[in-house]
C-alpha cells in the first residue's frame, strides 16, 4: 500500500534547481531514510512530502489525494513534521509542549478536551517524560528535548511522520534511543520518512534508503541495495566501503 | 495556569475603578459618587463623574488594556520577551500624525483632528512595515518595524525643530507625554471601536501563538496559518494601540511589562497570557492615572512619563533576568 507518493516533483529557488524531477513512494508501516551529502535537497523533499512547500511542478499524494486539496488542519491531523533541531522559546512545561501536537484537532478557544488528556498522558509514557511532565522544556538536555519533541510529534496518532535529522547534536546512545523510537513508530504502522547523515544508524534501522545528490534522487530501494559500495561512492565522492555484520552494517569511507 | 489569576485581576481592576471615580483634586464620598452614577439631576458632583471621570476611567482601561493585549500578542508572534507595539513602528507613527495635526494647526481648528492623524499615522506605518518585511519572516518585521519607527521618530523632532513658536513647540511635547487628562466621551467614542476590533483581532490568535513557541516550521506543520496570526496580529496592533496612541499620546512600557508579571501564573504559554496580560495592562495604567491625581510635585505629572519612570527600572530588570535565565 503506498502511503506518501512524490511524483515528478521539480522546486527551484531562485534560479537554482533543489529539487529535480524527484519521483519516490513511501509505504505505510516502513521507515524510510534520506541520505545524501549537504545541500542534496533531503530538506527540501521532506518538505516538499510534509506539505510545508508547494511543488513547482509535479505533485504530491497521500493515500491518493493531492495534499494541495488538503486543508492544514485535515494534513496537520494526518502528518507530523519535526524540523532539525526544534526548540521551545518559553519555558512551557513539558505537558503544554507535547500538546501542542494536538493543536489541529482542538477548538479555537477554550482548554484541552478530557478525551485527549489521556493521549498526551500515553505519549509521555511512551517516551519516558512522566517524571519530566512540569519541567520546563527550556531546560531540558538535548537528549530530553528529542524525546518532548518526537512525543510532540506522535501525540496525534499520524499516519504519516516525517522527522529532519532527528540525532543532530545527540550523543550516540540518545541518538541510538531517537532512532529505535523511530524504528518503534514504523512497526507500529506508521510510515516514516528521516533524513539521516549517520549511515550507520541509517542501516541498522531503515527499511528503505533514498540515496540524494545536486536535487536528484540518485537511488532508492531496499536498504541493503541501496546501502553498497558503488552507490556511497558515487553519492558522497569518496570512496566508501560496506561490511555487514549480523547485527548490523559499517559503512567507512577511505580518502 | 493558576485558576485565581483572571478573578484576582478583575476584582483589582474594580477596586482601582471605585478609587479611580473617587480620587482627584476634590475627593468625593462612595455615597455621592453613586448617587452622581444614578441620578441624571446635574449638580457640579455629577457632571465630574459623568462628563470627566467616567470617560477617564473607561479610556483608562481600554487604553491599558490593548496595550497590554498587544505587547502580549507581540511577544508571541516575535518569539521575542523584549517586544512591544512600539517596535513595530504603531506608537511613533501615531505621534507622528498627532504632531502634523498640530503643527499646522488642524488641531485648533477641529478638536479631534490630533486623534485621527495619529490613528491615520498608525496606520501608514504598519503598513510600510508589513509592505517591506512581506517577503521574509519574523526578524525581517522587527528590523522593518524599527525602520519605519525611527523615520516617523525623526519627523516628530523635525517637527519640534521647526516648530513655528514655543507654544506649538510645548504643545508637541506635552501631548508626546501621554496623558488621559481633558479626555471626553468624543475621545472614547472616537478610540473605543478601533480599540475593540482590535482587540478582538488581537484574541483570535492565540492558538497560534502557542504552537508558534515551537518555531515557524513546526507552527506551520500543525495546521497554523502563520501569514494569517500575523496579519491579524499587526493589523490588531495598529488598529487598537494606534487608536490608543492617537488620544493618550505616547505610553511606553506597558505593553513590555504586563505580559512578564503574567506570564509565570500562566506556565510561560504565549496564548494563556493574551486575557491576564489584557487585564493587568488595564490596572496598570488606571493605577499610575490615580497616582499622577494623587501624588503631587508641583505641576501634574503626565501619565506616559510616570510610567516611563516606573518601567524604565523594571525594563532594567527584565534584562538583566532574561541574560541570567538565558546563559
Amino acid at each position: 500500500m503506498t502511503m506518501v507518493s512524490v511524483e515528478d516533483v521539480t522546486v527551484r529557488r531562485g534560479r537554482r534547481t533543489v529539487l529535480d524531477a524527484a519521483s519516490v513512494q513511501f509505504g505505510a508501516g516502513r521507515l524510510a531514510v534520506v541520505i545524501g551529502p549537504n545541500g542534496a535537497g533531503k530538506s527540501t523533499l521532506l518538505d516538499v512530502a510534509a506539505g510545508l512547500l508547494p511543488p513547482g511542478t509535479g505533485r504530491v499524494l497521500l493515500d491518493g489525494q493531492s495534499l494541495s486539496s488538503l486543508s492544514r488542519r485535515e494534513l496537520a491531523k494526518r502528518r507530523a513534521y519535526l524540523p532539525q533541531s526544534p526548540q521551545v522559546d518559553w519555558a512551557i512545561s513539558v505537558e503544554r509542549v507535547v500538546a501542542l501536537g494536538l493543536t489541529a484537532h482542538l477548538p479555537a478557544f477554550g482548554g484541552l478536551p478530557a478525551t485527549w488528556r489521556e493521549r498526551i498522558d500515553l505519549a509521555l509514557d511512551r517516551f519516558d517524560l512522566v517524571d519530566l511532565r512540569d519541567r520546563p522544556a527550556t531546560q531540558l538536555s538535548g537528549g530530553e528535548l528529542a524525546r518532548v519533541m518526537l512525543a510532540r510529534a506522535t501525540v496525534g496518532d499520524p499516519a504519516l511522520l516525517i522527522v529532519d535529522e532527528p540525532t543532530a547534536g545527540l550523543d550516540p546512545r540518545h541518538a541510538l534511543d531517537a532512532a529505535r523510537r523511530l524504528r518503534t513508530l514504523a512497526d507500529g504502522g506508521c510510515a516514516v520518512i528521516v533524513a539521516l547523515h549517520d549511515l550507520d544508524l541509517a542501516a541498522r534501522i531503515a527499511d528503505d534508503v533514498v540515496a540524494m545528490k545536486n536535487g536528484r534522487i540518485e537511488a532508492h530501494g531496499l536498504a541493503e541495495t541501496v546501502l553498497t559500495d558503488p552507490i556511497l561512492s558515487d553519492l558522497y565522492d569518496i570512496e566508501a566501503r560496506v561490511s555487514r555484520t549480523a547485527d548490523g552494517a559499517t559503512i567507512r569511507f577511505h580518502a | 495556569m493558576n485558576r485565581w489569576l483572571v478573578p484576582g485581576l478583575i476584582l483589582l481592576l474594580l477596586a482601582l475603578s471605585g478609587t479611580s471615580l473617587l480620587a482627584g483634586t476634590i475627593w468625593l464620598s462612595p455615597g455621592r459618587t453613586l448617587a452622581a452614577l444614578l441620578d441624571p439631576s446635574p449638580d457640579l458632583a455629577q457632571l465630574v463623574i459623568v462628563e470627566v471621570r467616567l470617560p477617564r476611567l473607561v479610556l483608562a482601561l481600554l487604553v491599558g488594556g490593548i496595550l497590554g493585549l498587544s505587547g502580549a500578542v507581540l511577544q508571541g508572534l516575535l518569539r521575542n520577551p523584549l517586544a512591544e507595539p512600539g517596535l513595530l513602528g504603531v506608537s511613533s507613527g501615531a505621534s507622528l500624525g498627532a504632531v502634523i495635526a498640530i503643527y499646522y494647526g488642524f488641531a485648533a481648528t477641529f478638536a479631534l483632528a490630533t486623534p485621527l492623524f495619529g490613528l491615520a499615522g498608525a496606520l501608514v506605518t504598519i503598513g510600510v512595515a508589513l509592505l517591506l518585511s512581506r517577503s521574509g519572516g519574523t526578524l525581517s518585521l522587527i528590523l522593518a518595524g524599527v525602520a519605519v519607527s525611527t523615520i516617523a521618530s525623526a519627523g516628530v523632532t523635525l517637527a519640534l525643530n521647526l516648530a513655528p513658536n514655543p507654544f506649538a513647540a510645548y504643545e508637541i511635547m506635552t501631548w508626546l507625554m501621554g496623558s488621559l487628562s481633558d479626555r471626553s466621551w468624543d475621545h472614547v467614542l472616537l478610540a473605543g471601536p478601533f480599540i475593540l476590533v482590535g482587540a478582538a483581532m488581537l484574541l483570535c490568535t492565540g492558538r497560534g501563538l502557542d504552537a508558534h513557541a515551537l518555531g515557524e516550521r513546526q507552527a506551520e506543520s500543525l495546521g497554523v496559518d502563520l501569514s494569517g496570526v500575523r496579519l491579524l496580529a499587526l493589523f490588531g496592533t495598529a488598529l487598537g494601540v494606534g487608536a490608543a496612541t492617537a488620544v493618550t499620546g505616547a505610553i511606553g512600557f506597558v505593553g513590555l511589562i504586563a505580559p512578564h508579571l503574567v506570564r509565570g501564573f500562566v506556565g510561560h504559554r504565549p496564548g494563556g497570557t493574551l486575557i491576564p496580560a489584557t487585564l493587568a495592562g488595564a490596572a496598570i495604567i488606571l493605577a499610575a492615572d490615580i497616582a499622577t491625581r494623587v501624588l503631587r510635585f508641583g505641576p501634574d505629572i503626565k501619565l506616559g512619563v510616570f510610567v516611563s519612570v516606573i518601567g524604565a527600572p523594571f525594563f532594567l530588570w527584565l534584562v538583566l533576568h532574561v541574560r541570567r535565565t538565558v546563559a
